[in-house]
C-alpha cells in the first residue's frame, strides 16, 4: 500500500506541499518516520540524562572524571581521557564515512555506498571494542560494579597511616577535592585508614569511604544502553548492506533511501555519545 | 432524506477525484488472499481497528468486573464473598461459618489492575487505537496507513502485553498490587508484597511492550496525517476527529519514552541490585544496603507520561464529541478554528504540569506555584472547547439519537469533572484533598466516564461504518441513560466523602470512627456501581448482536455527513476507494449551507460561494 502512495504523490509534487496530494517537503514517509522515531529516542535518553542530573546533584561528591578514565591500553596510567578521546574520534569518523556513503547513495554509485558503508561499520565495531576494553578495566581492574563503586573523593585535608603498596605510601597528605580508588586485594576491599587535618573532624581517624553507588550504575546503565544502540546500529548496516550488495536498491533508483535512513539512525547514536560523552567524561 | 437517496459520491469522485493507478497494483488483493491474512494478521487500517476495539471491548469487560468486585467489598465489607470463590480462588478466604472475605493484598491487586486495564488498554489502546485507526486514512482520503505493515505490529504487540498482563492475573502470588503508577519502592523490591514478585515483572514487561505498539501506533498516525493526506486536504480542512488523533499521537511519542527510561531503571533496580530510585529502606526492621536513589525521582518520569497520557486518553474523545455533535445537530461545529488552536494548546500544556500530581509527595512548594499556574492555564482552551459544543448545539436540529446522547453526556461529564479539576490544581487545597475519594471522582468522570462517552458516541456514529448495520437505539438509548444517570450516581457522592477527608485505596472504613458513617454511602454507590456494569453488558450485547443481526445500512451516508469516510462503498475493502481517490473541496462542516442540508467534502465549490471557517 505504501508503494501506490509513493507513486502518485510523486506525480503531483510541485503543487504546494500542505494542500494535499503531496509530500510536504518531498519527504517519504520512511525518512518521515526515521525521525519520529529518533525524537522519541531521544525523549528516552532526556529521561536517563536528567536522571543521571538529579541524582549527581543529590550527592556531597562525585568520582573525578580525570581520576577514573585514566588508564590506556598497554599499562599506561595518568592518562585522563586519552582513551575516551580515541574512541569518541573512532565513532565521529564513522558518521562521517556514514555521510560518505550517503553522498554515493544519492549519486547512485553502488561501489562507492558498500566501501564508506564498510568503513561505518569497522568504525562502529571499533567504538564497540574500545567501550568493552573500557569496562573490562572498570569491571575487571578496578572492581566497578553497578552497586559497588570503589572510587572516592575526599571531602576534608587528612594524611595516611598505611600504603596502599602502589601509589599511596603511609605519611603522604591529601586535601578534599583529592581523588582516591579503593584497592581489592584477594577478594578484601582495603580501605586505608587516614588522620584528618583540618576541619570539625581533626584529629579522627578515618577508613576511605567507597564513592557514590549512583555512579557506576549510572555508568553501566547510560553507557550500556548507548552501546546497545550503537550494535543495533551495526546489525541493522549489515543488513542494508548485504542490501547493497545485491544490488536490491539499485533498480528502486531512489537514491539509496534505506542508507540515507539508517544514515539518520547512525548520526543520532553519535549525537547520543556527544551528550553521554559531556556528562560523564567532561564535567 | 431525500438528499440521501439523490447523493451519489461515486460519480463526483469518478469526474473530479484524482486517480492514483490503484487498479494497477492489486497490492489490495495481495493482503487479503486468505483468512489468516485479512482477519488475524491484517494490513487493512479497517481491520486493525476493529482489532482494537474488540480486544479494547474484552479487557473493559474485565477492568470493570474487578472494579465490582472491590465496590462489593466496600458497600458491604460485612457480607460474605464466598459465592466469588469459584472465580478467584484462594483470594477469597472463607472461616469456618462459611463467611468468605477478600484477601486484602488481592484487593489492592484488583485496584491496580483496575488502574492500568482501563488507563492503558481501554482508554488509550481501546480509543485511539481503534478510532485513529479507522478514520485517519478514511478521513484524510488515504489508501491506507503510511505503513501498513508497522501498524500491524502496533496492534500485535499491544496484544502480547495483554497477553502477558493477563497471565499476570494468575500468578500465584498475584498481579502487582502497589497502585497503578507503579511507585518504588512497592514496585522496585520483589520482597514489599506479594504482588511485587511476579506480578510486578509482569507488568512492567507488558507495559514496555505496550510502549512499542504506542510509539509504532503513534509514528505511523503522525506520518500519515502529515504525507497521505489527498488532494486538496489542506489541514485546515481536515475533521476536528483528525486534528485530535494527530496531537494525541504526538503527545504519545514524547511521552512515553520517558515513561520507557523510568520502566528501564526499575527493571535495573529490580533485577541487578541498583539503586536508582531506592534509599533508606527498613524492610522487616532491617535497613537495606540501597542507598542513594529517589523514589521522587521515579515519580517525575512517571508522571512526564501520565500527565500528557490524560489528555491522550481525553483527546481522542473531543475530536469524537466535536465531529458527532455537528453530524447530528445539523450545524457547522462552532469556532472550528479556535478548536483546533485549543486542542494544540492543550497539547503543549500538557508537557509543563506533570508536577501538580506530587503536590504532596515532597515537590518543592515554590516549584509547585509553577505547575498550579500552567495547570489553571488548561482550564481556557477547555472552556473554549465546551462552550464551543454547547454553542454548536445551540439552534441546531438535533437528532436525539445514541451517539448524540453519549456526546452531549460527554460536554456534561467534561464540565463537572474539568470543574472539580480546578480544585485539585491548587497546591495549597490539594493538601486536604490529595489521596482523596474526591481525587478518585475527578478523575474517573473527566477522563474515565467522559472517555467513554465519547468512545461510545464513536462506536454508535460508525458502527455501519465498521460493520455495515446499525446498533439497536432501543438498547443503545437505555444504555445511555443508565450509564448516565448512573455515573453520576457513583461518583458524585465521593465528592462529599472525599472533602470529609476518606483516603482512596483503602480496604473498609467501617473500622474507622471517623469514616464508618459513610457506610450507607457506600451502599449506595456500590449498588450504582452494578446497575451501571449491568448496561454495559448490555451494550456488549448490542453490540456483537448487531455485527451479524443488526438493521443493515442502505444508503453509503447514513447520517447525511460531510466528511470523507461515507463516500466510500458500504463494504470497502483494502483500498477503501474502488476508483480514482476522492479530492478535497471544503471544510468537514458545511451543515445547512445555501439551503441545503449538508454539502460534502468533495462537492466543488460553486461560484460565489464562500468557504467555511477552514481554507
Amino acid at each position: 500500500m505504501a508503494d501506490v502512495a509513493v507513486h502518485t504523490h510523486d506525480e503531483v509534487t510541485g503543487k504546494k506541499a500542505w494542500e494535499g496530494g503531496a509530500r510536504p517537503f518531498g519527504a517519504s514517509y520512511g525518512k518521515l518516520m526515521m525521525w519520529y522515531f529518533l525524537l522519541s529516542d531521544a525523549f528516552t535518553f532526556a529521561g536517563f540524562l536528567i536522571a543521571y542530573g538529579a541524582l549527581r546533584i543529590s550527592m556531597p561528591s562525585w568520582p573525578v572524571p580525570d581520576f577514573v578514565f585514566s588508564t590506556f591500553p598497554g599499562g599506561f596510567h595518568h592518562k585522563p581521557l586519552y582513551f575516551v578521546t580515541v574512541m569518541t574520534f573512532v565513532l565521529l569518523f564513522s558518521s562521517y564515512t556514514m555521510v560518505r556513503a550517503v553522498q554515493e547513495g544519492q549519486r547512485e554509485n553502488k561501489k562507492g555506498v558498500v566501501f564508506w558503508m564498510v568503513l561505518t561499520i569497522v568504525g562502529g565495531l571499533g567504538f564497540l571494542g574500545c567501550q568493552a576494553w573500557e569496562w573490562n578495566t572498570l569491571i575487571g581492574l578496578e572492581h566497578m560494579t553497578v552497586t559497588v563503586n570503589p572510587f572516592g573523593t575526599h571531602v576534608e585535608s587528612g594524611i595516611y597511616l598505611e600504603g596502599d603498596g602502589h601509589e599511596i605510601k603511609a605519611g603522604d597528605t591529601f586535601n578534599a577535592g583529592d581523588s582516591y580508588l579503593i584497592h581489592k586485594h584477594g577478594g578484601e576491599w582495603e580501605q586505608l585508614k587516614y588522620k584528618v587535618t583540618d576541619g570539625p573532624d581533626a584529629g579522627q581517624e578515618k577508613m576511605q569511604a567507597f564513592g557514590p553507588k549512583a555512579f557506576g550504575a549510572l555508568f553501566f546503565f547510560i553507557t550500556g544502553f548507548h552501546g546497545f544502540h550503537v550494535l543495533s546500529g551495526i546489525i541493522f548496516l549489515i543488513i542494508i548492506l548485504v542490501n547493497v550488495m545485491s544490488g536490491l536498491y539499485v533498480e528502486r533508483k531512489n537514491g539509496y533511501e534505506m542508507v540515507e535512513k539508517i544514515g539518520l539512525y547512525w548520526h543520532f547514536v553519535d549525537l547520543v555519545w556527544v551528550f553521554v560523552f559531556l556528562v560523564f567524561y567532561l564535567i | 432524506m431525500a438528499e440521501v437517496i439523490k447523493y451519489n459520491p461515486d460519480a463526483i469522485i469518478e469526474r473530479d477525484g484524482y486517480d492514483d493507478h490503484f487498479h494497477d497494483h492489486h497490492h489490495g488483493d495481495k493482503y487479503q488472499s486468505s483468512f489468516i491474512n485479512h482477519y488475524v494478521f491484517s494490513m487493512d487500517h479497517k481491520i486493525i481497528a476493529r482489532q482494537f476495539l474488540i480486544t479494547g471491548i474484552f479487557w473493559a469487560i474485565i477492568g470493570a468486573g474487578m472494579s465490582i468486585i472491590f465496590r462489593l467489598q466496600l458497600g458491604f465489607p460485612d457480607e460474605s464473598l464466598a459465592w466469588i470463590k469459584p472465580l478467584l480462588g484462594k483470594w477469597i478466604v472463607v472461616d469456618e461459618a462459611g463467611i468468605g472475605t477478600l484477601a486484602p493484598e488481592f484487593y489492592y491487586a484488583l485496584v491496580t489492575m483496575h488502574g492500568t486495564i482501563l488507563v492503558f488498554f481501554v482508554l488509550t489502546a481501546g480509543l485511539s487505537g481503534t478510532f485513529s485507526n479507522l478514520l485517519i486514512p478514511l478521513q484524510i482520503g488515504a489508501r491506507d496507513m503510511a505503513s501498513p505493515f508497522l501498524n500491524m505490529l502496533s496492534y500485535w504487540f499491544f496484544f502480547l502485553a495483554s497477553v502477558v498482563m493477563f497471565y499476570s492475573l494468575f500468578l500465584n502470588t498475584g498481579p502487582f498490587s502497589g497502585g497503578w503508577t507503579g511507585y518504588p519502592p512497592l514496585s522496585a523490591l520483589p520482597q514489599a508484597s506479594s504482588g511485587s514478585q511476579g506480578g510486578m515483572t509482569l507488568w512492567l514487561i507488558s507495559l514496555t511492550l505496550f510502549v512499542v505498539s504506542v510509539l509504532l501506533g503513534g509514528i505511523n498516525y503522525i506520518t500519515t496525517v502529515l504525507n497521505l493526506r489527498t488532494k486538496g486536504m489542506t489541514l485546515w480542512r481536515m475533521p476536528l476527529t483528525i486534528w485530535a488523533f494527530f496531537v494525541t499521537a504526538i503527545l504519545g511519542l514524547l511521552s512515553f519514552p520517558v515513561l520507557a527510561s523510568g520502566f528501564f531503571m526499575l527493571i535495573f533496580d529490580r533485577g541487578l541490585g541498583t539503586s536508582f530510585f531506592l534509599s533508606e529502606i527498613f524492610i522487616e526492621g532491617q535497613a537495606l544496603d540501597r542507598v542513594g536513589g529517589s523514589p521522587i525521582l521515579f515519580q517525575h518520569l512517571f508522571w512526564f507520561l501520565g500527565h500528557p497520557e490524560v489528555y491522550i486518553i481525553i483527546l481522542p474523545a473531543m475530536g469524537l464529541t466535536s465531529e458527532v455533535l455537528s453530524v447530528h445537530a445539523r450545524k457547522p461545529i462552532f469556532g472550528y478554528k479556535a478548536m483546533v488552536l485549543s486542542i494544540l494548546a492543550i497539547g503543549f500544556l500538557s508537557f509543563i504540569v506533570w508536577a501538580h500530581h506530587m503536590f504532596m509527595s515532597g515537590v518543592n512548594p515554590f516549584i509547585s506555584n509553577f505547575f498550579v499556574v500552567f495547570t489553571l492555564i488548561i482550564a481556557v482552551p477547555s472552556a473554549v472547547k465546551v462552550f464551543n459544543w454547547i454553542t454548536t448545539l445551540w439552534g441546531g436540529n438535533i437528532r436525539l439519537n445514541s451517539p448524540m446522547l453519549f456526546a452531549i453526556g460527554f460536554v456534561s461529564m467534561f464540565i463537572s469533572g474539568g470543574l472539580t479539576g480546578i480544585f485539585l490544581g491548587n497546591s495549597a487545597i490539594d493538601i486536604q484533598m490529595h489521596d482523596t475519594y474526591f481525587v478518585v471522582a475527578h478523575f474517573h468522570i473527566v477522563m474515565g466516564i467522559a472517555a467513554f462517552f465519547g468512545m461510545f458516541a464513536g462506536i454508535y456514529h460508525w458502527f455501519p461504518k465498521m460493520f455495515g448495520r446499525f446498533m439497536s437505539e432501543t438498547m443503545g438509548k437505555i444504555h445511555f441513560w443508565v450509564t448516565m444517570i448512573g455515573a453520576y450516581a457513583i461518583f458524585w457522592p465521593m465528592h462529599y466523602i472525599g472533602m470529609a477527608g476518606v483516603p482512596r485505596r483503602y480496604y473498609r472504613f467501617d473500622t474507622f470512627d471517623a469514616f464508618k458513617h459513610f457506610g450507607e454511602m457506600n451502599q449506595f454507590i456500590t449498588v450504582a456501581a452494578i446497575i451501571v456494569f449491568a448496561a454495559q453488558l448490555l451494550f456488549v450485547v448490542n453490540f456483537f448482536y448487531s455485527i451479524w443481526r443488526g438493521k443493515r445500512m442502505t444508503t453509503r451516508n447514513p447520517w447525511g455527513a460531510t466528511t470523507l469516510e461515507w463516500t466510500t462503498p458500504i463494504d470497502a475493502g483494502h483500498g477503501n476507494w474502488e476508483g480514482k481517490l476522492p479530492s478535497v473541496h471544503r471544510w468537514a462542516y458545511d451543515y445547512g449551507k445555501d439551503g441545503e442540508e449538508f454539502v460534502d467534502q468533495i462537492t466543488p465549490m460553486r461560484e460565489g460561494e464562500t468557504p467555511g471557517d477552514g481554507h
